[in-house]
């Protein structure tokens, strides 16, 4: 009887459907337990955390005061700790330890540390402790004791002189705002030119003319570029000046005042008085600075800006690339080509190409992209500059490039469906009008495609934006000086290097200096770049569900 | 218009002659001596590779007249029809033997210009094909093909084309809608609109209401009918009385032959050949 049920029931197809459902519920919730997990462990790096201060007993009886943000905690195995810690009780089997952010790496030698729960005494959490964020050697803790100006104390005692540390911290901000314009655009500016001058002047030495006129007017044009640059090295000068000439006195958990110069203060706030909304400010801050600055410090600090700036606009180029190359091809193949055995084998390459490891692409694109092209490119148009190459070297073109011949055939084997499912009626309905083949083709057969074309664009984003081997060998670099677009002509500088969120992730996480520093880092850029990939998903689903609708074919028929 | 109920006659009285009601037969006074000849079809032979689909064909087609090619499936009638403007050249393998004019000129002469050809014998085909754009672009789409761009031209064919096509009244208000809103029947009118939109001499209907439904059948045959008057029609049908109601004459075919060529009414009322009989009687077929 039960089994005769059981063969009903599996005879109704319910327990397929069971299993389809289950299938589908184990993905989305993988899926989605994914992105909760790196959302969460790199968001809530950018939450201020409250300072403690402790005192802990060495292990060889000695007490010291620490000063940290508390990290994590971890339940571990007494196997895994040193067995001749005095400080744990025999029968102990698991110990209770905790991961303590002690910053101040300049004058601790360690950053970061794990403390035995039981060593540590009553936890405090004093107002006046403050966090300094510096261009150099990661957060100091401390409490502020003095503010000093050209050496002398001005203003001495925590709570006056926290007030006007924040004020020089901002208005030293502007200053080293006006620094960075200088330094970057103007004296930048000033380089590029001379170093074009440099160049034509170069060029001109080779044709052999050592007297013309022309270069004359370039010793000319070098002449008032180094005077402008001397005028803004000596502006730059006294604003150095203003910028070093304050300084602050912290005093740090062993009790030593130190004292650093103002200058090197990214940002300074005292996380143990700052109320929700204070936190949420500061979170807000941190956040922005992450997707709008530059890196710091082995880019274990600071933002990640050129890093998306360079994933995005890479495959922005890659997309304007394939797309036609793979229309074109798939055109040809679906709607010229005599179909037969050579087509065949043609198509089954196209899928096989789709299955090839990208590192080969990135080895293919290196030794023929960049050595060969690009150098054949220098020997042509950019003679006066060579031994160093200009294109044949890894850069952003190369990469977009080797992405693009990665992502082909995506975009021909979708045309090519699409195409196909294009009704033999609205061909021949348009051939009967008098429309030739290419007529056809762009007016009604084309535009039908669109969608298909789309969704082939954004199988091949989805590839590109996420693939990182290759980039390592055709551009890609771990710390880029300049963006790959600029004010200087012509703008959009297709020889540069430039940075990717996907080597990125990999650099911060495992070329990284200071392992725990960077651990949050990279949870924060494996988000930004799945949502980075999500969002140009979604606008190209956006173009395809416009297009399908503007052209529903006539399916319903 | 006449739903004929020929079925009801027959059986009462116990003779089953022509299936076709007499009355239901559309007249005309010309023979066709007297007729100007427009298309010419030659001892025409046709073949999908080593399958002969046509044999020996000899035709003449009146000029401004409706003429209706009625048989079984797979008699050839299609292909015939579609061999006047070579939309059988799409196909691989395929092969012509004889001669077939438009107006004395060779069709399938080397020198010919198939889009141009295609521009002069306009056709409409069995399913409706609008493409899925609006209303208007499909009426002004052979126009624009032509390099047509001003706007008052384009306009002004547009809406003619869709007078002439009994659609204008429907649609006018909806131009740029998608023409796959349409309905089936306003669609086939529509496609008849695109098709005549670039002033053809030639209309070729390949089963045209065969995808329709009664009422929409009615205005396509009555669309036939006052399209005559500017343009020779050739019409593939499945359905006698739509051939008996609409044309003027009839060829009658059979796997790859033209078994009979006549007026419509005598074709009807009669034939000459044993094997028109028996089709027409419902004997066959």
């Amino acid at each position: 009887m039960i089994t005769k049920d059981i063969k009903a029931w599996f005879d109704s197809g319910t327990p397929y459907i069971w299993l389809n459902a289950g299938a589908v519920t184990v993905s989305v919730l993988m899926v989605l337990g994914l992105i909760f997990f790196i959302a969460y462990k790199g968001l809530s790096h950018f939450w201020p955390g409250d300072i403690a201060q402790f005192q802990l007993t060495e292990a060889d009886g000695s007490i010291i005061t620490i000063i940290g943000e508390m990290v994590e905690h971890e339940t571990v195995s007494r196997t895994r700790l040193p067995d001749f810690d005095s400080r744990i009780p025999p029968g102990e089997e698991l110990i209770n330890r905790t991961l303590i952010k002690m910053g101040n790496r300049d004058y601790l030698g360690l950053d970061f540390r794990w403390v035995m729960d039981l060593a540590v005494g009553d936890i405090d959490y004093p107002e006046e402790l403050m966090a300094v964020e510096r261009h150099e050697w990661g957060n100091l803790y401390g409490y502020l004791v003095a503010v000093k100006q050209n050496g002398e104390v001005i203003e001495s005692g925590s709570g006056a002189s926290w007030d006007l540390f924040q004020q020089q911290v901002q208005a030293n901000h502007e200053v080293h705002d006006q620094i960075k314009e200088i330094e970057k655009d103007i004296i930048g500016d000033i380089n590029y030119q001379m170093e074009r001058l440099r160049l034509r002047q170069r060029a001109l030495g080779r044709e052999g003319n050592n007297n013309s006129e022309e270069l004359q007017e370039i010793t000319i044009q070098q002449q008032s570029l180094e005077a402008e640059y001397e005028e803004y090295s000596s502006q730059l000068g006294v604003l150095y000046e203003e910028l070093n000439q304050y300084s602050f006195v912290t005093r740090i958990s062993d009790g030593r005042e130190v004292e650093l110069p103002l200058s090197q203060v990214v940002r300074a706030y005292r996380p143990n008085a700052m109320n929700l909304a204070q936190d949420l400010v500061h979170y807000m801050g941190k956040l922005w600075e992450f997707v709008s600055d530059e890196p710091r410090e082995a880019n274990t600090e600071g933002g990640i800006y050129p890093a998306i700036f360079g994933t995005v606009i890479m495959v922005l180029i890659m997309s304007i690339m394939v797309t036609p190359f793979g229309v074109v091809a798939a055109v040809y193949l679906h709607e010229y080509a005599k179909q037969g055995a050579l087509v065949r084998i043609i198509r089954i390459a196209v899928n096989n190409l789709a299955g090839v490891p990208s590192v080969v692409y990135g080895v293919f694109g290196l030794g023929f992209f960049v050595y060969f092209i690009g150098g054949n490119i220098d020997e042509l148009l950019f003679s006066e500059s060579l031994p160093s190459p200009t294109f044949g070297t890894p850069g952003l073109l190369w990469a977009s490039l080797t992405l693009a011949i990665l992502t082909v055939p995506v975009v021909i084997v979708s045309t090519e469906e699409g195409l196909s499912r294009v009704p033999r009626a609205i061909r021949e309905g348009s051939l009967a009008l008098g429309a030739t083949k290419a007529e056809t083709l762009f007016r009604t057969v084309l535009p039908m495609t669109a969608s298909a074309m789309m969704t082939g664009l954004i199988l091949a984003i989805a590839r590109a934006a996420g693939e990182v081997a290759p980039l390592m060998l055709v551009g890609v670099v771990k710390l880029a000086p300049s963006l790959p677009l600029d004010g200087n002509f012509p703008y959009v500088h297709f020889e540069r290097k430039f940075m990717h969120l996907g080597f990125h992730i990999y650099d911060v996480g495992f070329q990284s200096p200071n392992v725990e520093a960077a651990r949050p880092l990279v949870y924060a850029t494996a988000l930004l770049l799945v949502l980075i990939i999500i969002i140009l998903n979604l606008a190209a689903i956006q173009i395809r569900n416009k297009l399908r609708e503007k052209y529903r074919a006539s399916e319903q028929h | 218009m006449i739903m004929n109920n020929t079925s009801e006659t027959q059986e009462q009285h116990g003779v089953p002659t022509h299936a076709i009601d007499p009355s239901v037969i559309h007249k005309h006074n010309t023979s066709l001596k007297d007729e100007e000849i427009c298309l010419e079809v030659n001892k025409f032979n046709f073949y999908y590779g080593s399958n002969q689909a046509l044999k020996d064909i000899n035709l003449k087609i009146p000029k401004q007249r409706v003429t209706a090619f009625i048989g079984p499936s797979g008699c050839g009638k299609s292909t015939l029809l579609r061999c006047f403007n070579r939309m059988n050249d799409l196909i691989d393998g395929v092969r012509v033997e004889g001669q077939m004019t438009l107006h004395g000129e060779d069709i399938f002469d080397k020198s010919v210009n198939v889009s141009d050809l295609r521009r002069r014998i306009g056709m409409v085909f069995q399913k409706p094909n609008p493409f899925p754009k609006s209303i208007y672009e499909n009426v002004a789409y052979g126009l624009r093909i032509q390099g047509i761009k001003n706007r008052h031209v384009l306009d002004e064919a547009v809406e003619n084309s869709l007078k002439h096509a009994a659609l204008w009244d429907e649609v006018k208000d909806r131009l740029e809608d998608n023409a796959m809103g349409l309905s089936g029947g306003q669609q086939q009118r529509l496609v008849i609109a695109r098709a005549i939109a670039i002033e053809p001499e030639v209309l070729l209907l390949d089963e045209p209401a065969s995808a329709l439904d009664p009422i929409s059948t009615l205005k396509i045959e009555e669309l036939i009918y006052q399209l005559k008057t500017d343009y020779t029609i050739v019409i593939v049908t499945h359905n006698m009385q739509q051939a008996a109601r609409v044309s003027d004459y009839t060829a009658y075919m059979y796997l790859g032959e033209l078994i009979e060529f006549n007026d419509t009414a005598d074709l009807f009322t009669n034939p000459k050949e044993k094997m028109t009989e028996d089709y027409i009687t419902g004997r066959m077929g």
